[in-house]
């Protein structure tokens, strides 16, 4: 057993990270799933979708052979509209709320749909907002994740001139360096970025880290205001013993990893366990998969009613040949000459509700072994508690306090998406990124 | 097992349908592929002077991912020599002498033309003439098609000289271009013809080339008017049949529908409406011939289903269903039922009712599903939830009558009854 890179061929790479979702092969088949279209009224689908996407509006555009509308009224509601319908969990939004669903019919491929618009407004580069005209305020971002950019648009639409410091090198955030590449390719996220600021009127500074390369005061200074979009950081520990051991990793890198260095580079055991059971670690555990990994399990302290992710990821998860662990939390994870062997695990089974009003897992007292060469730890992500506590921002465990106005504790200074939710979706990231800017326009006095 | 034997004047069929004079019935290849697949006759495209297509000659109007709602063709009479046309006229009935043989004609427009082209016509042995009479485009500008079916005066001369020389059963067929057919199809009965056929094609613009800026067909930058037929037209074919079959001059004539006839139930609703048969073009033009098997099998399963053991027993039922609307019952009142346990919240009942109708529905607030219910005091039974609703017999009427007895309009207004009470 070895914890090795460069498991597969190109070719065996390229096909095990093809796109999981393809798009329509023609513009046909695009037209009929289009007239399937009920075109409900005040739609459960749109009013699933957490940015509110006019989705049978966007949907007859389609029909009507108005592409152009179709992507403006994508975009106007989801600026990540071309990003979210590939890496959206459709299945608990929009089309899990499809009326056809009621009516024991496969709902409309609202996602495919929407990738359908989006994906030739990005290819023909339609730009289809204007900046109103310039109102000489100045807003600085912190972060290009969705977030961030989606606040960045907004504000860029009304006129305002946006900077962003990000601290990679390039933007995206968790778009770009912590979704599964099978969803969404490192070169999609660039295309993205780029198509998103192609509206003009922002300016991103890479590379920039806040409270290492610029200070809080700094951007409070020369800004009229400031929208914190810093997301989360790394996984959540899991304190127990062998945590330091080689061969144990942290979900979110593993991911970054696969899209920043590309798969052949990035080691992967032979015997792998994920900890953990949402989005991230099946990301991680059908990647590990996909890297050319024998065997990955999953386990989880809960059952399968209490899974964070969907049944479609579960089910991707299954069809890639993952085991999975119900009922199990990490007690101890056992190593020889500093290299992980084993993880012991506790039995657990399900006890009163907890507050999430999920029956939380109670340990049984029993063991049992899962022999392994490498962890991977996808128990959640942590906020940057240090920083936020460093800039004396209001926060709870390091996730940061808003109001209703997505305003922090210091004034001018506004904050959304992970770095105060502690981690959703992207789609939810750019809802924040849209009240984020809604409010730093009323703060500044312009009307939207 | 019900009976589908037609008798159209003495002309027998296997069943009720025939394929309408037009391209699927201009050649023998075509005639006898039609016979295999079970048709029960065919209208032969129509025989005149050879005329020159041009190349470019249909359009249609799609709807959703249908496509073919209706089609528009600016094809003229046979383009092939009459000889060969008449040759394989005999040819097909020697091959098929069970199957109706009608060779639909538009002479050119004078007495000896006429006689001359029937008189070919009937020495092939076939079994009736149909008289083309509405043609709608390239015919009319030459004084032929519906320019003749659009005068009745004219209509009745040419079916006068028709009559002079014919043999064999005559049907006339009409054209919808005129305010009512009833003009003309009293006229031509009048003048002795055997039968009526109606609808002929409707004239249409199908749509135009939104990059040329050019109609449909398109004719080297060019376009004309076309006839427009298929499903798109069935109701108005439908009216225009009630018509016919309602006036006391035409309803002495059988009568043979076209107009969209697609499956077995549009032929059974012509024919509940006076027609004796149906004839059929744009369901082969779409799908070919093979549609007639199930136009065969569901009108036997109708027909059994409702006791009806030939077509007679059924022909023509519908006709005093259709009455004035004064003569409407005003105290037949029913309102609109959603039943919930069906209902899939798509609002399209809601919205169709808020915006266009008399605001008689409520909504209830529900995410991601509202619910919608409907206000009975509001609700006039106008039907267009109904109509909009994309799940069966979710959306049911229910008759809640204004009072037992029949009243009509002229009563209604003799006992002077409050005209706002609703």
């Amino acid at each position: 057993m070895a914890v090795i890179n460069n498991r597969l061929s190109k070719e065996q790479y390229a096909e095990n990270f093809s796109d999981i979702h393809p798009p329509f092969e023609t513009a046909d088949a695009a037209l009929v799933e289009a007239n399937r279209c009920l075109f409900c009224y005040d739609a459960p689908c749109m009013k699933s979708c957490p940015t509110g996407i006019d989705v049978p509006k966007f949907i007859k555009q389609i029909a009507t052979d108005n592409i152009k509308g179709s992507a403006h009224t994508i975009f106007v509601s989801n600026i990540m509209g071309a990003g979210c319908s590939k890496v959206c969990p459709v299945e608990k939004l929009c089309e899990g709320a499809c009326v056809y669903n009621l009516m024991e019919e496969e709902p409309i491929s609202i996602a495919k749909l929407q990738r359908y618009s989006t994906e030739k407004a990005m290819e023909k580069n339609w730009q289809l907002f204007k900046r109103k005209e310039a109102t000489g305020k100045k807003v600085a971002i912190v972060g290009a994740g969705p977030a961030g950019l989606s606040c960045a648009h907004v504000l860029s639409r009304e006129g305002i001139d946006v900077t962003i410091f990000e601290k990679e090198s390039k933007g995206g955030g968790l778009m770009t360096y912590g979704i599964a590449a099978y969803k969404v390719t490192p070169q999609f996220c660039e295309a993205e970025v780029n198509y998103i600021l192609g509206i003009g009127g922002i300016e991103v500074k890479y590379n920039h880290e806040l409270g290492k390369d610029i200070s809080l005061a700094e951007l409070k200074k020369n800004f009229d205001a400031v929208y914190l979009g810093i997301g989360v950081g790394v996984a959540r520990r899991l304190d127990i013993p062998g945590e330091k051991l080689e061969g144990v990793v942290d979900a979110i890198q593993f991911i970054y990893d696969i899209r920043a260095k590309g798969y052949p580079s990035v080691p992967v055991g032979d015997k792998v366990a994920v900890i953990g059971m949402g989005m991230t670690a099946i990301d991680a555990a059908t990647q590990a998969k996909r890297l050319g990994a024998k065997e990955v399990t999953l386990v989880y302290r809960r059952t399968e009613a209490e899974k964070p992710c969907t049944d479609v990821e579960l089910d991707i998860a299954k069809l890639d040949g993952c085991e999975i662990t119900w009922l199990a939390a990490p007690k101890k994870i056992k190593g020889s000459g500093g290299k992980v062997k084993q993880l012991v695990c506790s039995v657990m089974q399900l006890g009163e509700p907890d507050a999430s009003g999920r029956r939380s897992p109670v340990d049984t007292g029993e063991t049992f072994s899962l022999d392994v060469d490498m962890v991977i730890k996808a128990a959640g992500q942590v906020p940057f508690e240090k920083l936020v506590k460093k800039f004396k921002i209001q926060n709870s465990k390091g996730k940061i306090t808003i109001d209703a106005g997505c305003a922090t504790n210091i004034k001018g200074i506004f904050a959304g998406g992970d770095a105060v939710n502690g981690g959703k979706e992207v789609v939810d990231a750019v809802q924040a990124g849209k009240d984020g800017a809604a409010s730093i326009l009323s703060y500044l006095g312009i009307k939207n | 097992m019900a009976s589908l034997e037609s008798n159209f004047l003495g002309i027998k069929s296997p069943n009720p349908f025939w394929l309408a004079s037009a391209p699927p019935t201009d050649k023998k290849i075509n005639v006898l592929r039609a016979f295999e697949a079970g048709w029960g006759g065919v209208v032969w495209k129509t025989l005149g002077s050879q005329v020159k297509n041009v190349s470019s000659r249909y359009s249609s109007v799609n709807f959703g991912s249908r496509k073919m709602m209706g089609l528009n063709n600016i094809e003229l009479i046979s383009d092939r020599p009459l000889d060969l046309n008449l040759k394989e006229i005999k040819e097909c009935l020697k091959l098929f002498p069970d199957r109706a043989m009608i060779v639909s004609l538009m002479a050119d427009n004078d007495k000896k033309s006429w006689h001359e082209l029937i008189k070919k016509v009937e020495d092939t042995g076939a079994h009736g003439l149909e008289l083309n009479f509405g043609c709608p485009h390239g015919m009319t500008e030459r004084g032929m098609g519906a320019a003749v079916g659009q005068d009745p005066e004219i209509a009745c001369m040419v079916v006068e000289w028709v009559m002079e020389a014919a043999t064999i059963p005559v049907i006339t067929k009409l054209t919808p271009n005129v305010h009512s057919v009833v003009p003309t199809g009293r006229s031509v009965v009048k003048a002795g013809t055997n039968a009526l056929s109606l609808i002929n094609t409707i004239q249409s613009v199908t749509g135009i080339d939104l990059d040329t800026l050019v109609p449909n067909p398109y004719v080297a930058g060019k376009s004309v008017f076309g006839g427009y037929c298929g499903p798109a037209v069935k109701p108005i074919a439908l009216k225009m049949l009630t018509t016919i079959a309602q006036d006391d001059v035409t309803n002495k004539v059988p009568v043979s529908g076209i107009g969209g006839v697609s499956t077995w139930k549009d032929a059974v609703e012509f024919m509940l409406l006076g027609a004796s048969n149906v004839q059929v073009c744009t369901a082969a033009m779409n799908h070919g011939f093979r549609i007639v098997e199930d136009m065969i099998e569901g009108m036997n399963n109708w027909m059994d289903e409702k006791g009806f053991k030939t077509l007679d027993d059924f022909i023509g039922k519908s006709v005093e269903k259709i009455t004035h609307w004064e003569d409407l019952d005003i105290n037949y009142h029913h309102i609109a039922k959603i039943n919930q346990d069906k209902c899939i919240h798509c609002g399209l009942c809601y919205i169709a009712c808020e915006d266009a109708s008399h605001q008689s529905i409520n909504l209830e607030y529900g995410k991601p599903y509202n619910n919608y219910t409907v206000k009975d005091e509001e609700c006039v039974g106008c039907n267009l939830c109904k109509l909009v609703c994309p799940v069966n017999d979710c959306i049911t009427m229910e008759e809640h009558r204004v009072a037992p007895e029949y009243l009509n309009w002229i009563e209604f207004q003799k006992k002077g009854l409050p005209l706002n009470d609703h």
